[in-house]
């Protein structure tokens, strides 16, 4: 998993409430083998026509927010099913970091999971935000993970809770497979005992 | 302090390592992989550079999408996306040198119907399987449950799961079943009790002498629905059966291995002053052949009865029968055994075993089918090459069956094995939601012998009647 540190980028504004997963991405797209490559197809039935085409007037279609790093979206972002496609794309477009004044609680977890930042933040911090992101390509916001810290494009902090061991996987690029392999010695002597104990596995 | 059940026994014998907050990593003995939540679980090795831990204990088969109709190999019989899956899987499976059965081995089927005939499964064992219906391998005392996508790449890169450990639930079935009644109706008939939520949180060790009295496919009917009744999985004690089932498979132990082991498989049972959370108890006598009516497994009643009124339940499932009953297009008060089928399908991890195809062909010996489509699906091409040997694909044939190739076919209808908008079909299937064998088809679970039944009549019958 990719390190999440400082990131200083272009903030999206989606003031819709209640984006759930199926808006995320389609369930057409879960017969893929992969897990890259969701991105073209992120948001599809918002972002394209029925023939394919960009529909102009969503977000990321528009040239200021094409390479937008960041979202800054309505309510319970994330709800629906518990697919893990959901997060996939949003990596997969370039998103780093959700700020939300709430996340569904599946799609929060996932994002640990797949090295997205999803920050929870009140109402007014959020409104303050959607403001800034509303002012296209000028609207780039640092997050500092280190520090805690959201700085808006008029020099403004804004400060935001994470759970310190969360924090503590995100900065140091570790999943949940990179913090078993951390217990490989246990695992090894499990092994070892095992092949004594249970010698037929 | 009080004894321990199978599961703390087996569970105790995994843990490789546990947290302060009791979060444990499990070690797991088997891990089958199939082709179409493995895909991104081993793209995800790529991208980290890590390898499979242990290929030696991971074994993949294609069975979800792929074609059952001969001649399959082929390419141009799959569809694009089953193409697509089957060939990663391919690769997969050479790249990361685990043990694999592809489409055109014999040895392909079902991949919980393949790892117990390969020797694969064995007591006291950890299975895992991207698929809930891993706990299909409990019938052996092993711990069996279904993972997600990401539990897969964990397993795969450190042959461990991060697991909480559930509570204990004892479901004993006492006394002898009446004739006609088989381990699927017993499953169904548990579900219909405890509901689908019933087992939620807990793993369930089955007991009693109608289990004992189980043949080994039997007992893995039972364990198989264990996670339609929300249980995280199902599990038996070995005994004499299972080591008689065990021996002489191709990856079963051998010689002083196979002594070794036998000693250790004799101590897996709960003890007799072991701690149970929940216990429920059902005689075997008073089980019935039964159907489903409705759209969750739970919805589960003997042959003899009626289409229940919505009114008669309570709660929001007032609101989920009325649901249900029109969506299955039947009315209140119909008697079950009115109900006309269309088509019959018989197969699936739940019955696609020798012992299913034998007691559907009892039935059906000499006896042509009234309904207008009817498939059996073997749950693997080991099973499939036995029943042609034992002469019951030719019953099967002379009646008007479709005699297939080994796959999960119209179980979830991810093929073209699918039922039209508004298709009756008796299945031997597990599941019987909204759409699962197609966009709005209807399904009613059933025995193999009960499915066989309405094959010959056309609609659902009591298979009592035909014995
Ligand atoms: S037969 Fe059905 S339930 Fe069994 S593994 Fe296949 S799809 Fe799943």
């Amino acid at each position: 998993m990719e390190k999440f540190t400082k990131l200083t980028g272009i903030a999206a504004p989606m003031p819709l409430v209640n984006i759930d997963t199926d808006m995320i991405i389609p369930k057409v797209f879960l017969k893929t083998i992969k897990r890259s490559g969701l991105g073209v197809n992120l948001f599809d039935e918002m972002r394209y026509d029925r023939q394919g085409n960009e529909i102009e007037d969503f977000v990321l279609n528009k040239p200021a927010y094409r390479d937008a790093q960041i979202l800054v979206a309505g309510d319970n972002f994330g709800c629906g099913s518990s697919r893990e496609h959901a997060p996939w794309a949003l990596l997969d477009f370039g998103i780093r970091c959700v700020i939300s004044t709430s996340f569904a609680d599946i799609f929060y977890n996932n994002c640990f999971k797949n090295g997205i930042l999803p920050i929870v933040l009140p109402q007014e911090d959020v409104d303050k935000l959607m403001d800034d992101a509303e002012r296209g390509a000028n609207a780039t916001v640092t997050v500092d993970l280190e520090n805690q810290t959201i700085t808006g494009p008029d020099g403004g902090e804004i400060a935001f809770e994470v759970d310190p061991w969360r924090k503590h996987c995100l900065l140091n690029g570790l999943d949940d497979i990179g913090l078993t392999l951390e217990k490989g010695a246990s695992i090894d002597a499990y092994e070892a005992k095992m092949a004594q104990d249970r010698p037929w596995v | 302090m009080s004894g321990k059940t199978l599961y703390d026994k087996i569970w105790d014998t995994h843990v490789a390592h546990e947290a302060e907050d009791g979060t444990c990593l499990l070690y797991i003995d088997r891990h089958l992989v199939h082709e179409v939540t493995s895909p991104q679980a081993f793209e995800g090795l790529r991208m980290a550079g890590r390898p499979v831990r242990r290929p030696d204990q991971t074994i993949a088969v294609p069975d979800h999408n792929v074609p059952t109709t001969l001649g399959r190999e082929n390419p141009d019989q799959m569809t694009e996306d089953s193409r697509i899956q089957v060939a990663a899987l391919d690769k997969n499976a050479k790249d990361f040198g685990i043990h694999y059965y592809p489409v055109t081995d014999v040895r392909q089927g079902i991949v919980h119907i393949v790892g117990p005939e390969q020797g694969w499964t064995l007591p006291g064992m950890t299975v895992v399987c991207g698929d809930s219906h891993t706990a299909t391998h409990g019938a052996f005392g092993a711990l069996a449950h279904g993972i997600g996508t990401s539990e897969v790449e964990h397993v795969l890169a450190t042959q461990t799961l991060i697991q909480k450990k559930s509570k204990n639930m004892k479901v004993e079935i006492t006394g002898k079943l009446r004739p006609g009644v088989t381990a699927k109706d017993i499953t169904l008939s548990v579900i219909g009790a405890t509901g689908t939520a019933g087992g939620t949180g807990y793993v369930i060790e089955y007991c009693g002498e109608a289990i004992r009295d189980l043949s080994m496919e039997g007992r893995m009917t039972v364990c198989n629905m264990a996670i339609e009744g929300g249980a995280r999985a199902g599990l038996i004690a070995p005994d004499e059966k299972t080591f008689a089932y065990v021996q002489g498979r191709p990856h079963a132990p051998k010689g002083a291995q196979y002594e070794a082991a036998l000693a250790w498989w004799k101590t897996l049972y709960s003890d007799d002053d072991a701690h149970w959370d929940k216990v429920i108890t059902i005689k075997g006598e008073d089980i019935a052949p039964v159907v489903t009516w409705g759209t969750s497994p739970e919805d589960v009643l003997p042959i003899t009865d009626v289409v229940p009124a919505p009114e008669s339940f309570s709660g929001g499932k007032v609101e989920a029968a009325r649901r249900s009953i029109e969506y299955m297009g039947l009315t209140p008060g119909q008697k079950l055994s009115d109900i006309e089928i269309d088509t019959v399908f018989i197969g699936s991890c739940t019955n696609g075993r020798i012992e299913d195809l034998r007691a559907a062909a009892e039935i059906l010996k000499g006896k042509k089918i009234k309904v207008k489509r009817a498939m059996v699906v073997p749950g693997s091409g080991l099973v499939r090459a036995q029943a042609e040997e034992e002469g019951l694909a030719d019953i099967f044939k002379e009646a008007g069956f479709e005699w297939r190739m080994a796959g999960c076919s119209m179980c979830l209808a991810m093929n073209p094995d699918q039922l039209s908008e508004g298709e009756r079909c008796a299945s031997t299937s597990n599941r019987n939601f909204e759409g699962r064998q197609g966009y709005k088809g209807r399904t009613h679970l059933v025995s193999p012998a009960m499915a066989a039944a309405a094959a010959i009549t056309g609609h659902l019958t009591d298979v009592r009647e035909m014995i």
